[in-house]
């Protein structure tokens, strides 16, 4: 037993030496759970950022970057602290891009990453109420608030003619808060809600809940769920009664299941997903994209950026210490400063190497306000021909 | 009157049909439950969980065969794979019944052990089915989704509101139909039937007339999984396969049995039904079909809906306590629970 006792303190201990010269990141995400078809591609995403910037070696005088994952579940928050929890105490992760789904987000930042003084950027918690959660500065997201993508949903169903509406949200943190957003955005904008219900995920049959939808009548039907969850039995249920055939998807039904479920039958649907025009996501998308890697879904730039985000700031700050690098983040993300666009992370860690300034744009032209979060352009897309095309940028 | 026929088409599409389908599938659940509590006399909580296994079996057969291109034309490939599924479900139940209740019999263990020996059963199959098939949906039904579409309802008959029926909604209820006649004619024609009447009505007068038991038994068993196979299969087929929902199937279930009448086989066709209809109107919001049916001056501003849709399951269980509390034998002179 002591012998057991020594060998692990001594293994800690060369562990803690080598961490000088390996960094590790930790990616929590729902591997398992409601968004799973999406999240292989957004760890892959910032998995790649780490990996051009291990290549690059120019990180705190040649540090490498390796990735430890962790399951958020996307919808269980106990899970996912404990996941948290493993990654920071026995991985001695150093920053956590993370998590996905914002009610562990939240959970994760109150339980885990606060008491720790970790570093959490997360690539897709979109629920408004993160805007105010007590942070320390830990936590930032280069994606926007819900409360913006509200308003794009709501600009763009009454520029589309879309006078009146029902809408239903997977009912948790994101959902609601969606919702919410959507439905006052779309009313100051004089369209007509004309119910609001909840569904529960992991039902078999949505027919019920359709069936008072229908009732409530509307021009289109704003799902605010999940690809891979309820979101597609509640437009089945609707396509199939003839109680609604377009339908409005913000960015958490936007997917290649979505696709693969429904192809032209839900023509000329609409939808809204986090993306700029002057994003460039291309060359992750291809370069992650496999067999394994469905790279069709949304949030891998973010992903991408949010790793990107965290090694920039920590040459910034000559540390990879959380607590010293976490105030450099708004300043490598924002101007002033050279601009270092996606496949661009060496040039950015030289110059800050140097002692220069960066401003970073990546995949998600990266523009962080408030209290971390970012500006947020969204895309307008339309199914046409059964596909997910890009109607316009916002 | 062009509005009645509206409302009336509304009230069918989004009421009578799915009701209808949902109660025929709960009719067979709870066809089975009773046969089981009339025979064997407990209440047996594993048949959620055997309606599971016979559906996966069914949908893995479905799916071999999908891989041979075997299909049935407009028809789901599934209603092939049904009788594999009930011979495959029946040597499951068999199984059981040989290595966990007959010694429960024979130590004419009270009723109420035998239903937590049940329970546990449920677990054991529960982790089977999710160890062979995973958790998540599976879809397996393909053919003519149906009968009638809303677009060709809208066009053949030029009303604002459409009406769909699925194929699978069809076929749940000629299958239902089916599988009651002959269950109906088995006890009352056949003597095999006769005998399980019998033991069901007195246990010892059967034995001494010269009833073999564990014939009875074996037959009850047998009937009770083909049940199963054929009301999880239909529930699959026209929602969606998912283990963890045949689960939650199990509280509609034994209300259905237990307001018709446990042990009555006629009291759990009409049990299901009431259950489906009673789910179905309460959480259904009345709007549109009122706004038909009410001259302008009534017409109500609300939805009309008594409960949430997420309050569907509570319906059940208020059901389940009002009978329980005032006519705990049910509708149909069943055993008292």
């Amino acid at each position: 037993m002591k012998k057991l006792m020594m060998a692990t303190a001594a293994t800690a201990l060369l562990a803690g030496a080598a961490s000088a010269e390996d960094i590790k990141l930790g990616v929590i995400m729902g591997f398992t759970g409601p968004i799973e078809s999406l999240t292989p591609a957004m760890a892959a995403g910032s998995e790649y950022a780490m990996k051009e910037v291990s290549d690059s070696g120019k990180l705190l005088g040649g540090a490498t970057v390796s990735s430890v994952r962790g399951d958020s579940t996307c919808i269980d928050a106990a899970a996912a602290s404990a996941a948290a929890e493993r990654l920071i105490t026995s991985e001695g992760v150093k920053g956590i891009v993370g998590a996905d789904c914002s009610g562990v987000t939240g959970a994760i930042l109150a339980n885990v990453a606060v008491p720790n003084g970790m570093v959490m950027i997360s690539p897709s918690a979109t629920s408004p109420a993160l805007s105010a959660a007590e942070d320390n500065g830990m936590f930032f997201r280069t994606s926007p608030s819900d409360a913006r993508q509200g308003q794009v949903l709501a600009d763009v169903l009454m520029e589309q003619g879309f006078k009146s509406a029902a809408i239903t949200y997977t009912n948790n943190d994101y959902g609601k808060g969606l919702a919410d957003s959507i439905a006052s955005a779309y009313a100051a904008a004089g369209g007509e809600v004309t119910a609001t219900f909840a569904h529960e995920d992991g039902k078999a049959d949505y027919s019920a809940e359709v069936a008072s939808l229908a009732s409530a009548g509307g021009d289109i039907l704003i799902v605010a769920g999940y690809v891979d969850q309820g979101g597609p039995g509640v437009i089945r249920a609707a396509l199939d009664t003839g109680a609604f055939d377009t339908f409005a998807l913000p960015d958490g039904m936007i997917g290649g299941a979505l696709e693969e479920a429904f192809g032209d039958e839900i023509e000329g649907s609409i939808g809204t997903v986090p993306g700029s025009e002057s994003a460039n996501t291309t060359m992750i998308v291809e370069a992650i994209s496999s067999e394994t890697v469905d790279a069709s879904g949304p949030y891998i730039g973010e992903s991408y950026d949010a790793a990107a985000l965290i090694m920039l700031a920590m040459q910034a700050a000559g540390s990879s210490n959380p607590g010293d690098y976490a105030g450099k983040i708004m300043d490598v993300a924002n101007a002033p400063g050279e601009k270092i666009n996606t496949g661009e992370l060496a040039k950015g860690l030289e110059i800050l190497a140097a002692g220069g300034e960066i401003d970073y744009v990546g995949a998600t032209a990266v523009e962080l306000i408030g209290g971390g979060e970012a500006a947020g352009g969204y895309r307008e897309i339309v199914i046409k021909g059964g596909k997910i095309t890009t109607a316009k940028y916002r | 009157m062009i509005d009645f026929l509206n409302g009336l088409v509304a009230l069918s599409n989004f009421v009578l049909i799915p009701a209808i389908a949902y109660g025929s599938q709960l009719a067979l659940g709870a066809l089975g439950v009773t046969l089981i509590y009339g025979i064997l006399r407990f209440s047996n909580f594993a048949h959620g969980d055997t309606m599971a296994f016979g559906a996966m079996v069914t949908v893995l057969v479905t799916w071999w065969l999908q891989g041979m291109g075997v299909s049935l034309g407009p028809l789901p490939t599934a209603l092939l794979a049904l009788p594999v599924a009930i011979v495959a479900t029946m040597a499951l139940v068999l199984f059981t019944d040989r290595m966990v209740y007959k010694f429960y019999r024979e130590q004419k263990a009270k009723p109420v052990i035998l239903v937590i020996v049940s329970m546990g059963v449920m677990f054991i199959m529960n982790g089977l089915v999710r160890f062979i098939i995973g958790v998540n949906d599976q879809r397996f039904s393909d053919g003519e989704r149906f009968i009638v579409s809303v677009r060709e309802f809208k066009q053949m008959t030029g009303l604002r509101e459409g009406l769909a029926i699925k194929t699978t909604q069809g076929i749940t209820v000629i299958v239902a139909v089916v599988c009651v006649a002959l269950l109906f004619w088995f006890l009352n024609r056949t003597r095999t039937g006769k005998s399980m009447r019998a033991y069901s009505d007195n246990e010892d007068l059967a034995l001494l007339s010269g009833i073999n038991p564990e014939r009875v038994v074996m037959y009850t068993w047998m009937i009770v999984a083909a049940l199963a196979t054929i009301a999880g299969t239909l529930y699959g087929l026209d929602k969606s396969f998912k283990p963890f929902v045949y689960f939650m199937l199990l509280l509609p279930i034994f209300a259905s049995a237990i307001v018709g009448g446990l042990g009555n086989p006629l009291g759990a066709i009409a049990g299901g039904y009431i259950i489906a209809f009673s789910e179905v109107t309460i959480t259904y919001a009345w709007k549109k079909v009122l706004k038909y049916w009410l001259p302008e001056s009534l017409e109500p501003d609300s939805l009309v809906q008594l409960l949430s849709t997420d309050y569907k399951f509570a319906v059940s269980f208020v059901i389940l306590i009002v009978v329980l509390l005032f006519k705990p034998t049910g509708i149909f002179k069943g055993k008292s629970v």
